[in-house]
């Protein structure tokens, strides 16, 4: 048992220093998941995920393989995407679901063009799949750093982000921050993708932020058991993708997002929260 | 509790350009109690949602005598997200938004009025109840009671007792009714008009332009009613600009 689940991080670096990053890509990813499931949001990380990636690609373009260059691109890339996609959805008739995909196909697409005029053929493998096996001092210190942030800003807009989920329009109403909490939250999950590239690729990042939440709606009825119940799967997911990595000799990120959408699966059948065995079982009632 | 008074100058409210709601000139005094009553489509709640600031003007201007009052909108088809997990008590608490902001916590008066407006709307035992379990009138008894809470100054009800039981309704006009004495100023539109001659003082009877406003009695009758319900409802694809207001 210990050969199994201790040994590998106890006699190697770079898996103690996988862990670590899959540790705090959890703890920052997995809430701001929740909330996006909870606003029926779960696809709009997708295609941020999308507009971050030629972000990232032209900081690659620019400098090489530097944390910071594709740290800044893709946030600077997201945020524009966000940023853009919400004022024109509040300024104009169309809404946020469409202006999203407007501007992350125009991110997406400016992205590909610029990659292609370098002349291609770009070591790209790193942006998509990500590099959790290699992650040095200062991607573990962003990462770590990522969920600081995340955590703390989650804890002092709790309210006005419970507020604008459940009733957007009394927050307006009553002149509390709407637009800005709105915005302060797609922020957080543009931060967190760029953050979970960096270890799972873009590509991956988005399925540790949703389907820790998915499982956890299965389980989980307050706002704080669903946070919890995510942070802790994904945890669980990235320590055990790490370990099947390991044993197995798979490519690390797939294997983390495939535990985790085991756990999915495995929460759609048992979860008691509405899970399919739980609702075949016939129950007693109560009187009243 | 002080409130202002509300008053609307050469109002035109409206969608796509046609108006809903047509150059409407009418004041509510500060501390009053007014029905607003009109057919399907007489711009009663786009009134509502102007005053409340939610809509911005095609013409004209919602004003206030003095500083914008704190303002209560129960509006006809709130967009409440029901799946999401929050207890009957603490969607309820939303109404102290005023008070405690973004950071402040429930003190121990703020936890006693909260009991005390789920009670005064009959949801007392409800408190830790998820929303998506409610039913309709029952959900309506939850925003009357957030309602409550925000102790506003300005207080706009748009058809409140819609799907609510008889005796809650009494038990919710007898707070409605209290409202008055407090010196808020109330504006509801209703439908029931039992309710609004027993209840009401003024009405504003709307029918797209107005059609009168003054004490209930007279703002209702029979030759007001009748020219009220002859407004055409539907719009005239092919109407021109209106020139009122132009010179």
């Amino acid at each position: 048992m210990w050969e199994l689940l201790v040994a590998p991080f106890a006699d190697f670096g770079f898996m103690r220093r996988a862990l670590v990053g899959c540790l705090a890509i959890s703890l920052g990813a997995a809430p701001v998941g929740v909330f996006l499931m909870l606003r029926r949001m779960s696809l709009t990380g997708d295609a941020m995920a999308h507009a971050i990636l030629p972000g990232a690609a032209l900081g690659y373009l620019a400098a090489g393989l530097s944390l910071t260059a594709m740290t800044l691109g893709g946030l600077a890339a997201g945020l524009a995407v966000a940023l853009l996609s919400g004022v024109a959805s509040r300024a104009t008739a169309l809404r946020e679901d469409a202006t999203l995909a407007a501007f992350y196909l125009i991110s997406l697409a400016l992205g590909v063009l610029m990659v292609s005029m370098r002349g291609g053929a770009v070591d790209l493998m790193h942006v998509l799949f990500g590099t959790v096996l290699a992650l040095d001092d200062a991607a573990l210190t962003l990462l770590c750093a990522i969920a600081t942030v995340t955590l703390l800003a989650l804890a002092a807009f709790f309210r006005p982000l419970v507020l604008e989920c459940v009733d957007p329009g009394f927050l307006r109403s009553v002149g509390g921050p709407s637009a800005g909490v709105h915005f302060l939250f797609l922020a957080l999950a543009v931060l967190n993708l760029v953050g979970g590239f960096h270890a799972l690729g873009t590509l991956m990042a988005v399925g540790i932020m949703i389907l820790p939440a998915v499982a956890a709606r299965f389980w989980a009825r307050s706002i704080v058991g669903l946070i919890a119940v995510a942070a802790v799967t994904a945890a669980g997911s990235g320590a055990a993708g790490l370990l099947l990595s390991f044993h197995l000799g798979l490519p690390s990120g797939p294997s983390i997002i495939l535990v985790a959408g085991g756990a999915v699966v495995l929460s759609l059948f048992c979860g008691p929260v509405g899970g399919v065995l739980p609702r075949l079982a016939r129950r007693t009632h109560l009187e009243a | 509790m002080s409130s202002a008074a509300l008053r609307l100058k050469n109002l035109t409210l409206g969608y796509d350009r046609h108006p809903a709601v047509h150059h409407l000139d009418a004041t509510i005094a500060a501390g009053s109690m007014t029905a607003i009553v009109g057919p399907n489509g007489a711009g009663k709640s786009t009134l509502l949602k102007a005053v409340a600031g939610a809509l911005a003007p095609l013409a004209g201007a919602v004003c206030f005598d003095g500083p914008r009052p704190q303002l209560a909108w129960l509006p006809q088809a709130a967009e409440v997200d029901r799946s999401f997990p929050l207890s009957v008590g603490e969607f309820a608490a939303m109404g102290l938004w005023s008070r405690i902001g973004v950071f402040g916590g429930l003190r121990r008066a703020d936890r006693a009025r909260l009991a005390a407006a789920l009670d005064a709307v009959g949801m007392a035992g409800f408190a830790h109840r998820p929303i998506g379990a409610l039913s309709g009138g029952q959900m309506q008894r939850t925003l009357f009671a957030r309602l409550l809470l925000q102790d506003a100054g300005l207080i706009l009800l748009d058809e409140p007792f819609v799907a609510i039981d008889a005796r809650t309704t009494a038990d919710l006009m007898a707070l409605v009714a209290r409202w008055r004495g407090e010196g808020r100023t109330v504006v509801a539109v209703l439908h029931d008009m039992e309710m609004v001659r027993a209840h009401f003082p003024e009405t504003l009877l709307l029918a797209r332009e107005l059609i009168a406003h003054g004490l209930t009695a007279d703002a209702l009758s029979a030759a007001n009613l009748l020219r009220a319900r002859a407004m055409v409802e539907a719009p005239d694809p092919f109407a021109p600009v209106c020139e009122r207001g132009a010179a």
